[in-house]
């Protein structure tokens, strides 16, 4: 029955839910009760008590503890962030201006990553144990183990240094045509893709041999169809759900790739913005960012469960 | 006892990179003998000349931590200085073999603290009652949902980053990978028979935790502590490169690449060597990690 899918549907978004709220109350807990008291912090050692008191009072700092977390969680479902402390803007005024640049590098690397992965993954299961496909593993085995700043550092060496054919840091202002697009964009995505591409790769061969090892592919390779003809036909409409979820998991990378990128090309991005939010203690920053951060995770993780929900027939049709 | 083995929330720090796959790979004559393969003995010797860096690094420098001993920030590679100088002249190789202290050191420390943690709590949570397990599971998926640099980020800002704290934060970041994994590997074990066998004889269940369930887990363990220690290093450097990880006049090799991004348009050696260092590391680990979980079938889930 189809409501059997749907309940199942229903039960991952509560769960998604559920997990949003403990990690509120954790990033709560970090940033607004366990650093100590922000008002003595504000004013200094030299603070009359009396000036302390009245800015505790100002800041709620003298309301017990879950009356202030609930009104926090509160102002943020209402999506009221609270005010930055270091250029007084309210957060998420600063969060809608910065979030569109990290959404549109996230696409770009999901557009440019995907395909080379799949064809990756795809090739080496479909080759194991060969020359190729003991390469590839011991390609995208050390990618991953490498720093995001050394492939960056490498790439601006080569690219920017010696071959003067791109800019080493993102001004987004200077765009107007496709080419500065493209010129701007080349090195972040081209840095962030690697270590997604390999890992991503890694997962798809895993997810793809697991279904080779399967009765039905014997079945279909005694049947004396081809491999390409078991690949595409057999395995791939099975290991759409496997394959979904290693792409998100995979994904999911990009919410820490982008902190390092960000910085080292200056780019003007969500996580630029909480790594200086961070350098600064700007607490309502911090925590507005890493709620927008764990919320677009969860989303991800959850659209993963979806597809594997989907892509099964038993639970589809019926 | 019938509960999921597998967590509800998948995350990417709980694959042992592709441990779905139970190879049917034809193992060579040398591999059934127990030998490493050539990769591994590779990245054996490279974790080993890390370590022996970390330990005996400081003593074989060339130069005093500080001594500023070239006149020429940024120098290029020389005799007398084989990695060049920073960019205030110092000398390179001194500085990375001092780094590698903090670097090696302080991942160790934290991977050690982060699986044993987290080994400790899955054991505890696959043997008790269900609602502990499912509580605790639960915890540890919204703390493994903030992605692991963000939660550092947001534990920097709030305690700020000396040492002692940057090594609480990153074994905090990856405990939740080492619970789920060892959660997960507890709980197959436990429907087996010698375990319920030791139930019926009436066995406490710290006992049969000790002796019955853990032996039986120790490699994958060990393989997840390996990559926990990768993970580790990555994000310490990463800290370490945004200037929020090792303060100075300490420096570890992210702090390291820092200082000296002034010099990458002269393709200084100063920015490479210590990237390079990092990568020597944690490749290292990982090819021993590939080649070690090859041969004894570790990481793929204990059985299948």
């Amino acid at each position: 029955m189809k409501r059997q899918a749907y309940r199942l549907i229903a039960s991952r978004l509560g769960l998604a839910l559920l997990t949003l709220l403990i990690v509120s109350a954790i990033v709560f807990a970090m940033t607004g009760l366990l650093p100590g008291d922000a008002a003595q912090e504000a004013l200094g050692q030299a603070a009359t008590p009396e000036a302390v008191a009245a800015l505790r009072h100002q800041l709620g700092l003298d309301q017990p503890a879950l009356q202030r977390y609930l009104q926090w969680l509160f102002d943020i479902v209402r999506g009221d962030f609270g005010m930055s402390l270091s250029n007084s803007l309210p957060v998420s005024e600063l969060i809608e201006t910065r979030l569109p640049n990290s959404l549109m590098l996230a696409g770009l690397t999901t557009v440019v990553a995907v395909p080379i992965a799949l064809a990756v993954g795809i090739a080496s299961a479909m080759h194991r144990g060969s020359l190729l496909d003991r390469a590839l593993n011991l390609l995208t085995l050390s990618t991953v183990a490498v720093p995001e700043f050394l492939i960056a550092t490498i790439a601006v060496l080569i690219f920017a240094v010696n071959l003067h054919w791109l800019p080493a840091l993102s001004y987004l202002s200077s765009v107007s045509s496709f080419g500065d697009l493209v010129r701007i964009y080349a090195m972040p995505v081209m840095t962030l893709c690697c270590v997604l591409v390999a890992q991503m790769a890694r997962m798809t061969r895993a997810a793809v041999l697991d279904q080779l090892n399967s009765g039905y592919v014997e079945m279909a390779a005694l049947k004396g169809a081809s491999q390409v003809r078991i690949v595409l036909r057999h395995v791939l409409p099975n290991a759409i759900g496997p394959i979904a979820n290693a792409v998100a998991l995979s994904l999911s990378y990009l919410f820490g790739g982008v902190v390092i990128v960000e910085s080292i090309f200056n780019y003007p991005g969500l996580a630029s913005l909480m790594v200086d939010g961070v350098t600064n203690r700007d607490m309502p920053l911090v925590q507005g960012c890493v709620m927008v951060f764990c919320a677009a995770y969860l989303a991800l993780v959850l659209m993963a469960d979806l597809c594997q929900i989907i892509s099964n027939p038993r639970l589809r049709q019926r | 006892m019938n509960r999921p083995a597998q967590p509800s929330i998948p995350h990417p720090d709980t694959q042992i990179y592709d441990e779905a796959a139970p190879e049917a790979v034809k193992r060579s004559r040398r591999a059934r003998r127990g030998r490493m393969s050539w990769f591994g003995r590779l990245g054996f010797a490279l974790v080993g000349f890390c370590l022996l860096m970390a330990v005996f690094g400081p003593m074989l420098a060339p130069y005093k931590e500080g001594a500023l001993a070239s006149p020429f920030s940024f120098a290029s590679y020389s005799w007398a200085h084989p990695f060049g100088a920073d960019y205030l002249g110092r000398d390179m190789l001194s500085r990375v073999l001092i780094g590698a202290r903090y670097t090696v050191g302080l991942a160790l420390g934290a991977a050690v603290l982060a699986s044993g943690i987290g080994t400790c709590l899955g054991l505890v949570a696959a043997v008790s009652a269900r609602w502990v397990d499912e509580a605790m599971s639960r915890f540890f998926d919204a703390l493994i949902s903030i992605p692991s640099k963000v939660l550092a980020l947001v534990a920097i800002a709030a305690f700020g980053s000396s040492i002692p704290m940057l090594t609480m934060i990153a074994a905090v970041a990856y405990i939740p990978g080492a619970f789920r994994i060892s959660r997960s590997l507890a709980v197959n074990l436990m429907t087996l028979e010698y375990v319920l066998v030791a139930r019926a004889r009436g066995e406490r269940l710290f006992y049969i935790a000790r002796v019955e369930v853990l032996p039986n887990m120790i490699h994958p363990v060990l393989a997840d502590f390996g990559l926990r220690f990768v993970f580790i290093v990555l994000l310490l450097s990463g800290l370490s490169f945004l200037g929020l990880g090792v303060q100075p006049p300490n420096a570890d090799w992210g702090s390291l690449v820092r200082e000296n991004i002034g010099g990458l348009s002269q393709a200084a050696p100063a920015v490479l060597m210590p990237s390079i260092a990092i990568a020597t590391l944690t490749v290292g680990m990982n090819l021993l990690i590939d080649s070690l979980r090859r041969h004894a079938g570790v990481g793929q889930g204990g059985q299948k």
